[in-house]
């Protein structure tokens, strides 16, 4: 199943990019008027551009099967190099927040069902449309404005202080730290007020069972009930909808990189889509659309962990 | 009692939504206007009152070259309804198209389309509407296009799971026995049947694709100064963060009450355009007593 889907991903990605106008060669000669149509050609011809699509597309594809992205065309490195060393930056604040996301969100639309129409209820309704309509980039402005301009407590850009090398282990531990409160809290959100609805009307959909009724018959104390017999059913589908936020958390992160100035995968690709750097754009598509359906089959899996039916249903 | 009003009935009992929906009309309608309303020329430069905080003469403060913010907002706010309802009606069309063909069809065709969609639901779409609008030249209308176009997968998944259910009824099959062809069985019989899940998604959708177009417009990749946006002054106000808090408080605030309003309109929506709840209103039509209010998202 996952083949042909990366198939079909890396042939839409390839056409999107390499159909549109305006090439690599354009945009390095756009600045030298005199650059002459031979000059042209020998740079096309190096990137191998100058053969039909198609050849370039199977040419991509042998490659590909290797891992091999290519050389990016800017700074003549190894695509597969320039993102593997932005990838733990974005994957860490991308665990982080969906960690937080799920510690927080949960607990809220688990409460929140329980105590329907109370005033936390309420509440957290208030928040969740809020949450929704929130420009994320814009919350980002805000805090960074009140945390760091205002009170001076929170770095508002980069990774690390310039002055890391001199920190201690502790130190430097808190000044990455830091640094990644605001990217991380903001970047999960969305996500929190997406969740803890969701959270919320799957226990609601889960109280209403018959089952929960028995158990409530027997005697169960109700935190049991609640806990035991509610909250495993109830998070089903809670996980498949975290399993489709993958593809959000990654593309995300285009803003906040380039808000927070954090050298990840977001950022990279905002640069090189500016310069036309083709192998690097084909390359982080890809990877990202390859993350996004792992997310996707981790989601599968932990679905199959939850529910014993489905586990039977594949034998 | 004719459809459109009974919905309407329905939509104005929750107070919310409607309150959302005067605010929506508001603002298309300063957004209309805007060549009245707005208080001074949103381009006119003043370098003798450069990023001045807000003041009873520019009560949202100035820009970096002394132009009136709220000026610019206001003018900003025709972008954002552009785009929403240009980028939103093209992914209903393409949604629905692709949708009706592959629920009335099924079968292979219907396999072969909704691989296609899983395919599109893999991506992550911030990327790809980055790539298209940095490689194409950067304007609302290629906006526009790239958010449609990546935009229409959740309509197409409604619209199929309609047909689906309503290709078996037997309007359909009488429509069939007198002759029909598949066309017309489609798009006059089965769609206007299936259009009010379409409607809701259209009015969240309009809340989306304004945030999206604001975070482009934020990344320079949309509206091109000197014209405003919401988003890109937004970008003025990163560049000038550490003095000026207005250039960021107020166009985001615009940002998140519109998009809000529209989120709200939905639901109400959903909820008034629930068949599960209309069955039970139509028997109680003439019931003065107030029903239970029907709760939001669940």
């Amino acid at each position: 199943m996952m083949i042909p889907l990366i198939f079909g991903i890396t042939l839409i990605t390839f056409a999107v990019v390499h159909l549109a106008p305006g090439g690599p060669v354009e945009v390095e000669t756009e600045m030298q008027i005199k650059a002459s149509a031979q000059a042209r050609e020998n740079l096309k011809k190096l990137y191998g551009l100058d053969k039909p699509l198609h050849v370039q597309y199977v040419d991509w594809l042998k490659r590909f099967a290797t891992l091999d992205f290519g050389k990016s065309f800017v700074d003549g490195r190894e695509v597969i190099k320039k993102i593997a060393e932005r990838i733990p930056v974005t994957l860490t604040i991308n665990i982080l927040s969906l960690l937080l996301i799920l510690a927080t969100a949960i607990p809220i639309g688990i409460l929140s069902a329980t105590k329907r129409y109370s005033l936390f209820d309420k509440l957290s309704t208030i928040f969740v449309f809020v949450g929704f309509s929130t420009p994320a980039f814009w919350l980002a402005l805000l805090l960074m404005i009140l945390f760091g301009v205002n009170l001076g407590i929170l770095p508002i850009s980069g990774i690390q202080s310039i002055d890391v090398s001199e920190m201690g282990r502790m130190d430097r531990l808190l000044d990455w730290a830091k640094h990644l409160v605001l990217p991380v809290g903001i970047s999960a959100f969305g996500g929190i007020a997406g969740l803890s609805r969701y959270s919320r009307s799957s226990m609601l959909e889960v109280i209403r069972q018959d089952y929960i009724r028995t158990a409530r018959a027997k005697g169960l104390d109700e935190s049991d009930v609640i806990l035991k017999h509610a909250f495993r059913n109830a998070l089903m589908p809670v996980v498949t909808i975290l399993g489709l936020s993958v593809p959000g958390l990654i593309g995300g992160g285009v803003i906040f990189e380039t808000i927070f100035a954090i050298p990840g995968m977001g950022q990279l690709f905002y640069s090189s889509a500016m310069s036309r750097d083709y192998p690097t754009i084909m390359g982080i598509l890809v990877i990202g659309a390859v993350l996004t359906l792992i997310g996707n089959l981790l989601a599968d899996i932990s679905y199959a962990l939850v529910d014993p039916r489905i586990r039977r249903a594949g034998r | 009692m004719n459809i459109p009003s009974i919905v309407f009935r329905r939509f104005s009992r929750n107070r919310l939504s409607l309150a959302a929906l005067l605010v929506v009309f508001s603002i298309i309608t300063l957004a209309l206007l805007a060549g009245i309303v707005s208080p001074r020329d949103p381009m006119a430069i003043d370098v003798h009152n450069v990023l001045s905080p807000p003041t009873w003469a520019h009560p949202f403060g100035t820009d970096e070259l002394g132009r009136d913010v709220l000026s610019r907002m206001i003018w900003g706010s025709r972008v954002s309804l552009k785009v929403g309802f240009i980028a939103v009606g093209l992914a209903i069309l393409l949604g629905t198209i692709i949708g009706s063909v592959a629920g009335f069809y099924g079968g292979k065709t219907d396999a072969l389309l909704m691989r296609f969609v899983d395919i599109m639901l893999a991506f992550p779409t911030f990327f790809l509407i980055l790539a298209v609008i940095a490689i194409l030249e950067p304007s609302i209308y290629t906006i526009m296009a790239v958010i449609g176009f990546t935009g229409w997968m959740d309509v197409a998944r409604l619209v199929r799971a309609e047909f689906l259910t309503l290709r078996e009824r037997d309007f359909v099959v009488a429509a069939k026995a007198m002759g029909a062809g598949n066309l017309r069985i489609m798009f006059k019989h089965i769609l206007p049947n299936a259009l009010a899940p379409v409607f809701v998604a259209a009015t969240f959708g309009v809340a989306g694709a304004i945030l999206t177009e604001s975070g482009l417009s934020f990344l320079g990749l949309g509206v091109q100064p000197p014209n405003p946006s919401w988003g890109n002054i937004l970008t003025a106000g990163k560049d000038n963060i550490e003095v000026a808090w207005w250039l960021s408080l107020f166009p985001g605030l615009a940002i998140l009450v519109t998009v809000l309003s529209y989120n709200l309109v939905g639901e109400g929506l959903r909820d008034a355009l629930d068949p599960r709840l209309w069955e039970r209103e139509s028997s109680a039509t003439r019931d003065k007593r107030k029903t239970p209010k029907v709760s939001t998202i669940d």
